[in-house]
């Protein structure tokens, strides 16, 4: 085995961090979009919609997360199809920060009052016109600061995603201490681009949350 | 044919019965108010009549089309049937030409400038016609109450509905909106307002109905109601009026 420097050590490091990166933005958006779908169901007039939505949040939110991704893995290849770990864990951490979303947004469309809602209906306004163009428009700058504020949940969360096989930071970080015997230098190198990536994210969510409570 | 109709209407919220068996019809052009106790059903009625609640017996119908949460008739109802609300509920990222236009652009699908056109009419009427630009935080409160009021005219209604729209005004700003529902009520639009305003209710009125534990009480003539009353409930909430 080749000697490691320090900066070959960093260097990998880095090079994984494209992938804790990557899976983080999929799960964000992917989450994104199946959050936003579930937090239709979840504000509908219609009781059947509303509890298939609560059944699916509790589930994810009652479960661990390195349990989603077990399954994932291995659930998946149960009937027959061959997954890799990039895609069990894009599906497994899309779930989970689907549910964490869509109960934060659901939050946000209660936070409107009632009149909003009813003075769009007597105005002759649909469900969906309703959240559209009078309910989401505001809900929306409220729901920046904890949406924010969860991502930093979403690229810890990643790291899970070393357990099943993907190759990211963490699991970066073991190969390497695997070869180098140096681990506190390895994950103490792992935790502070952690660190960087989430620091700006929380600091992003605090000035959104001050900006919100200047407006008012 | 009554433009409102409503027979025999009973709603209940669990085991309290709100409204026990309201028999009622409006004619176009007609002005009435309601008064009575809070809790006597009047505020309810007048959300019956637009759908914002559901009532468990009896019917409601407007322009002949029965007043239904579910139905497919009920957003052209309440195009024919507006709302003016005790707390305004403008749109509050939307400036107060936007509040007018929403309904006209979106639930009449109209293209944008008989849209704007449309607006500013309504918002002169109601004689805000400089606020165009404003949004709801900017306006004192009576002002917002009349760009609600012109908000709730923008898709043309037939009749307009007024739960309490002037009790959470300061009292120096309830006369401007009195203006603007009489100024309507002389124009003949038909409404049917839930008020504490009395003499308001005397002056303007065709006709005056005192609600009690869900019921019509009394029904008549303002004048008539007011200097004449036949039951003691309704001299008993006159006098405490003072």
């Amino acid at each position: 085995m080749d000697q490691f420097t320090t900066w070959d050590i960093a260097r990998n490091l880095l090079l994984a961090t494209r992938w804790t990166i990557l899976l983080s933005v999929i799960a964000f958006i992917g989450g994104g979009i199946v959050g936003f779908a579930i937090m239709l169901l979840r504000v509908s007039d219609l009781k059947a919609l509303r509890a298939l939505s609560i059944g699916y949040i509790d589930i994810l939110q009652g479960t661990p997360l390195l349990m989603q991704l077990f399954l994932c893995f291995f659930g998946i290849s149960l009937i027959g199809l061959e997954v890799s770990p990039l895609v069990a864990a894009s599906i497994a951490l899309t779930a989970y920060t689907s549910a964490y979303l869509a109960e934060i947004w659901r939050g946000c469309v209660d936070a409107i009052p009632k009149g909003q809602r009813e003075a769009a209906e007597s105005l002759g306004f649909g469900f969906i016109d309703t959240l559209r163009y009078v309910i989401l428009p505001q809900a929306v700058r409220i729901a920046v600061p904890p949406t924010v504020g969860f991502s930093v949940q979403v690229v810890k969360g990643t790291a899970l995603a070393s357990i099943i096989g993907f190759v990211e930071l963490t699991k970066a970080g073991t190969i390497i201490t695997n070869a180098t015997y140096k681990p506190f230098l390895v994950y103490g190198f792992v935790a502070i681009i952690y660190f960087v990536l989430c620091y700006p994210l929380s600091v992003w969510s605090r000035s959104f949350e001050r900006s919100l409570r200047a407006a008012h | 044919m009554p433009l409102i109709e409503i027979s025999n209407v009973h709603k209940r919220f669990g085991d309290n019965e709100v409204l026990r068996g309201i028999d009622l019809s409006v004619e176009s052009g007609e002005v009435i108010a309601i008064i009575g106790r809070s809790g006597s059903g009047k505020s309810t009625l007048l959300r019956c009549i637009n759908a914002l609640e559901s009532y468990d017996e009896g019917s409601i119908t407007v322009e002949g089309r029965l007043v239904e949460r579910r139905s497919r008739d009920v957003r052209a109802i309440r195009q024919t049937v507006g709302m003016v609300f005790q707390s305004f509920n403008l749109f509050p990222h939307l400036t107060a030409g936007g509040n007018v236009m929403l309904a006209p652009r979106i639930v009449q699908s109209k293209a944008r400038p008989d849209v704007e056109r449309i607006a500013r009419e309504r918002l002169a009427q109601v004689g805000l016609g400089e606020k165009f630009e404003s949004f709801p935080s900017q306006l004192s409160g009576g002002q917002q109450q009349r760009v609600a009021i012109a908000r709730a005219l923008a898709t043309s209604p037939k009749a307009l509905l007024c739960d309490e729209i002037t009790s959470a005004l300061d009292p120096e700003l309830v006369g401007e909106v009195l203006r603007v529902v009489e100024s309507l009520a002389a124009s003949g639009m038909t409404m049917i307002l839930v008020t504490h305003e009395m003499s308001f209710a005397r002056k303007v009125c065709h006709r005056l109905i005192f609600m009690h534990h869900g019921r019509i009480h009394e029904i008549g003539k303002p004048q008539q109601l007011f200097e004449f009353p036949q039951t003691p409930e309704l001299a008993q909430f006159l006098s405490a009026l003072g």
